[in-house]
Parts: C-alpha cells; structure tokens; sequence
C-alpha cells in the first residue's frame, strides 16, 4: 500500500496543473480544431468533415493581404521594442548602482500597466488627433499650417500604441538575462581594451539574447493576437488577422474563425520554434 | 621574453563615500618580482589591486608603472593585464576568441589574431581544447585560458586577484607551482592578491601585509615570517603567540614587561619608555619546554590540550597571564608522556 503511495505521490502532485492545462488550454485548442472542419451558414453551425473553411481562408487574397498586415506590424513593433527594451534594460542593469534604485526604476516602468490595455490606448486619441494636444501645439507655435492627418487612425498610430503596451514585456527579460551577466566579464572586456559599444556589442548582446528571444516571442504572438488596438487606432482603416476572426465571429461564421485561428496558431509556433532554433533559451528558464 | 615595470605607489588612498578603503600606502615593486598583497578580507588589497588595474579610481596618490604616470590612464593603456578572480572567461566565446579578445578589441585582423592566441594557448598547454567553451572546462583549465587572455597583450605587469580561491588543495599548490614557473619564464612583475599566507610564502619574492587599509609589512617571505614588524603580522601569518604587555624596565639588550594576567617577561629588543604598550611574538617551533635558564624568559603553566599531529606534537599551555600558548615540538616519547609542568 505505502509502496503504492510513493509510486502514485508525483503523479499526483502532478494532477493539478494537468487539470488547469486540459481544461484552459488542450480542451479549447482541440474544440477549436474540431469545430474548425464544421460546415456552417446563417442560422447555425453543423458537424462535419469540411476543409472548405481552410480552402476559403487560405485561397483568398483578402487573408494573404490581412496576414502580411499583421506581420508588418509584428515586425516593425518588434524591431521598436526590442531596440528601446534593450537600451532601458542596458540602462537599468549596468548604469544604475544600486539594487533599490534599479528595482525602484523598474517598478516605474510597470506603473503604466496598472491601468487597463484599453484606457492606456484610448489616452492617446486627445493627444494625436487631429484637435489633439501635439496637432493644437504644433498649429499653434506656428510650426505647420495644416494638422497633421496621419496622427491618428493610420499604422503610425497602431504601431506607436503596440510599442507602448508591449515594450515592458521586452525590457523584463532582457533586463533579467543583463542582471545574469557577471560584471567582471564587463571589466575583463575593458581590461582587454573594449571601448563601450565593443563591450555592448561583444559581450552584453550575446549574453542577452536569449533575454532578446523571450521577449520577442512575448511581443510577436501578442502583437499577431491582437485586435483592439488595430481597431482603435487605425479608426478601422487596418486589418489585422485577429479583428478578421473577430468580424467573423460576429457574423456567427465560427468555424472559419476557428479555421483561421488554426492557422494563426500554426503560424506563431512556427515562429516561435524558428527563434528557439536561433537562440538558446533554456537557460533563463 | 618581455619587457617588465616596476610599480611605484605613492601615498595612494581609496575613499568610497565616508570609509576609507586604502589609506595613503606607498610601496614599490621592483621590476620582474612576485608581488603578494597578502590580508584579511576588507583590509583593502583587492582595491589597491584594482587600483593599480585601472577598473577603481585613485582618490588621493599617484600610481607609476615603469617611467609612465598611469593614475588616470583607462586599463589597458597602462601595459597591465588583469586576471579576474572567477577568471571572467567569456561563456559565449571559445577559448581561441576568448583569448585572441583584446587583439580584436584592437583591430587585429581574424587569421593573425587566432595565430597568436593559438600560440599563447600552447604556451599554457590548452591547445588541445581550442575550440571548446569555458563551461566545458575545470577550474584549473579555466584558470590557464584566463592566464592565456590576459598574456596576449605582452602586458608589463600581470595582476591575479585571488587566481587560486576557486581551486580544490590539490589544484591549488599545482596551480601555485605553475604560477611561479610562468612567472620566472616570462620575468614580468606578477601582483597576487591573496588571503592566504602560505600563498604568499610560497609564491613571493615581496610579501606585503595589509589591514585596515595599510601597510604592515612589506618584505620578504622570511623576514616577514622571522622578524613580523606588527603584532597582527605576527597573528596574521600564524605559528607565532603573541605576548601584549607593559613595559616594566630595560637593560642588556633586554626589554622587562608584564602581562594583564600577572607574568614577568623579558624579550630582546631595543628600550622602550616605560608603561609602553608592547608585543612580543614567540615563534610556536622554538619554544623549549624545560627549567627556565634565565629569569624572565619562560613561564610554568598547565597543558590544556595536547594534539598529535604525527611528526609534531601541538600543545596549547595556560599559565602566568597567557591563555593559549601553543609549542610545537617534536612527536618523540619524552615530550608526549612524561614533561607536563
């Protein structure tokens, strides 16, 4: 009986997270699958074996315009955040000295997400749009003539709001992975004659690019994820593949939703396995 | 094989906020010798080594290597190369571009830079293992990759802070051996900052003593163990029982003091003023355990404890004011059975 026990007691210490990832996570994604190949019309959705909503998603060019939407934004909001993550990360861990200040500088850098998503984004409109504080001041001082119109509603505005919500999810595990650093490489690196960008460059951006990685596997599925701020701030000028399922889930087309959400998924994880394959990442686990 | 300095530090002071890591030492390193900066953790070697590096600022002082004023010099301007304590070897480079690193920082192109640093790894027998990682290497292995980087620039003077800390004994008294070997071979000026005494012994051609952020002592391995100038010197490298007193009376070459607990001593040195504070330090080895020949010298105490230690034998004696007086003697039957006074 005791010997019983023991060979039960990991397995059921195990239990409880097999119990939250089966329901929140394997349960919806294989629904998701399931339903996806359903067939579907106004009224209802049926069940049966169909790869039309796969054929209709994948053959036409709206998706493939939508989809090359999303990644522009993936790509330009990573290419920002990882750049102003990394400086802010570099900044924290190596030019403040004490663990108060860095800790007290990195907890204002969280003071933002203590409001929703949505308010921090909302908050820009008075100041970009085209009565908004930057277009009144410039107008104003007499610099420009004309508000400026692409302020607001237009992929400036949709990136410059991304940058804002997801930069701290760069900066955190970059600064992680810098605090990892053992200072005296940093000193050895100058002993040898390194000027600061050469220390950067040879030996505090390699030991944080899995930092780097972790970060923009957070940003990049965050970003190809989302539909709220697209719609926001493009003023429903953009598309992104998330507001697309949205827009379908509203018309009841759910099983192309799944579908493209299938193949969303399928698109992110490779994603993510092609980072994993460049960076080693195991090691800030 | 290359060019050494000598390094001269005058007055110099390490002042962090309001303490006072180095206070004013001034001392000179004769070019070409094993230097030991030998203390306590906290008594300020590691900042005059870093000091004389280039990674801390002089507060107060002037350092001078060879002919040139470096106090304000960035580190590798001053012809110096510093080996870090965990050897701060590069986890993402392999041995080759870990040690070919400052010949890059200087913009020595890839063929002739790997060349050299192959040749360097030779040197230090670790050819072998050049395109490994630093990960995948012991300790002692680490120890000669980190040796290897800081070599390559044909630096003037090498400093080690605390190089042998990391290593289990054995490796630490092979290690030490490599250590003097390279540094006669090579005949710069090695600075070894350490905590240990026998290190210090063992390696140095000038042992210098610190506490509190001074100068002790600054001498050879056998004058510091012979004639320690301070009471903590004495304490600091061991085998010695130091004796405080008050000084009672002088004459014949002798100085008359007593102890707290009451004893009556006479030691060998020049006069001192009366009711002087004074320490005397007997060497635990040449203690003589017999009838006193002359009055003043020795004392009859109780052996407390006896540890046998194969060749000798330690005992610790109390008695006429002085708790824990050790004498080492040899382990033969007499002194173990029958001469407890």
């Amino acid at each position: 009986m005791n010997a019983l026990l023991a060979r039960a007691t990991p397995y059921l210490q195990a239990t409880p997270l097999l119990l939250i990832l089966g329901f929140f996570l394997a349960v919806p994604i294989l629904l998701l699958l399931v339903v996806s190949f359903w067939d579907y019309d106004f009224a209802g959705i049926y069940p049966d074996f169909l790869t039309l909503n796969y054929a209709e998603a994948l053959g036409s060019w709206v998706t493939w315009r939508i989809y090359a939407n999303t990644l522009k934004y993936a790509v330009i909001v990573w290419a920002i955040t990882a750049l102003v993550g990394f400086w802010v990360a570099y900044f924290l861990a190596f030019h403040v000295r004490t663990a108060t200040m860095q800790m007290v500088l990195f907890l204002i850098c969280t003071v933002p997400f203590l409001t929703s998503n949505i308010i921090r984004m909302i908050s820009w409109i008075p100041v970009l749009g085209r009565n908004g504080l930057i277009n009144s001041g410039l107008t104003g001082a007499g610099i420009i003539e004309q508000p400026i119109e692409w302020l607001l509603y237009s992929d400036f505005a949709v990136v410059l709001a991304m940058v804002h919500l997801y930069t701290l999810f760069m900066v955190t595990p970059i600064f992680n992975a810098m605090m990892r650093i053992d200072k005296s490489l940093v000193e050895a690196a100058r002993d040898a004659g390194a000027k600061d960008w050469q220390v950067i460059w040879n030996v505090v951006l390699p030991l944080a690019k899995p930092g780097i990685a972790i970060g923009t596997i957070f940003v990049v599925t965050l970003v190809m994820a989302d539909f709220s701020t697209v719609q926001v701030m493009s003023g429903g000028q953009s598309a992104s593949v998330a507001l697309m399922m949205r827009n379908q889930m509203s018309l009841l087309q759910y099983p192309a939703a799944a579908a493209n959400a299938i193949v969303l998924l399928v698109l992110v994880l490779l994603m993510v396995a092609g980072m994993l394959r460049i960076v080693d990442i195991r090691k800030e686990l | 094989m290359s060019k050494s300095a000598e390094i001269d530090l005058a007055s110099v002071s390490k002042i962090y906020g309001k303490t006072t890591a180095v206070d004013s030492i001034s001392l000179k390193i004769p070019a070409g010798s094993y230097c030991c900066l030998l203390g306590p953790s906290g008594c300020g070697k590691t900042s005059t080594l870093r000091m004389i590096a280039g990674h801390e600022t002089v507060s107060i002082g002037d350092i001078v290597l060879g002919k040139q004023v470096v106090t304000d010099l960035p580190p590798a301007k001053r012809g110096t190369a510093m080996m870090f304590q965990s050897y701060a070897l590069f986890p993402h480079l392999d041995l080759v571009d870990n040690v070919a690193f400052s010949l890059k920082m200087a913009g020595v192109d890839k063929p002739t830079r790997r060349a050299r640093a192959l040749e360097l790894l030779k040197l230090m027998q670790m050819d072998a293992y050049a395109d490994r990682r630093p990960g995948q290497l012991s300790g002692g292995q680490q120890q000669r990759v980190a040796l290897a980087r800081a070599l390559i620039t044909d630096p003037e003077a090498l400093l080690l802070d605390e190089p042998l800390s990391a290593l289990d004994p054995f490796l630490k008294i092979r290690m030490r051996a490599e250590l003097k070997k390279l540094q006669k071979q090579l005949g710069i000026t090695f600075v070894h900052v350490t905590h240990s005494q026998e290190e210090a012994m063992a390696l140095a051609d000038l042992v210098v003593v610190m506490s509190n952020g001074r100068i002790e002592q600054a001498a050879t391995p056998r004058e510091v163990f012979e004639r320690p100038a301070t009471a903590f010197v004495a304490r600091f490298m061991g085998d010695h029982n130091v004796i405080s007193g008050k000084v009672t009376g002088a004459g014949n070459g002798l100085v008359d003091f007593t102890v707290v607990g009451g004893g009556s001593f006479s030691a060998t040195g020049a006069p001192l003023p009366l009711g002087a504070d004074m320490d005397v330090a007997v060497r635990t080895d040449h203690v003589r355990i017999g009838e006193s020949l002359q009055p003043g010298l020795g004392f009859t105490g109780i052996i407390s404890n006896i540890e046998y230690r194969g060749a000798t034998v330690k005992l610790t004696v109390e008695g006429a004011g002085i708790s824990e007086f050790t004498a080492i003697h040899q382990a033969n039957r007499e002194t173990c059975h029958d001469r407890q006074e």
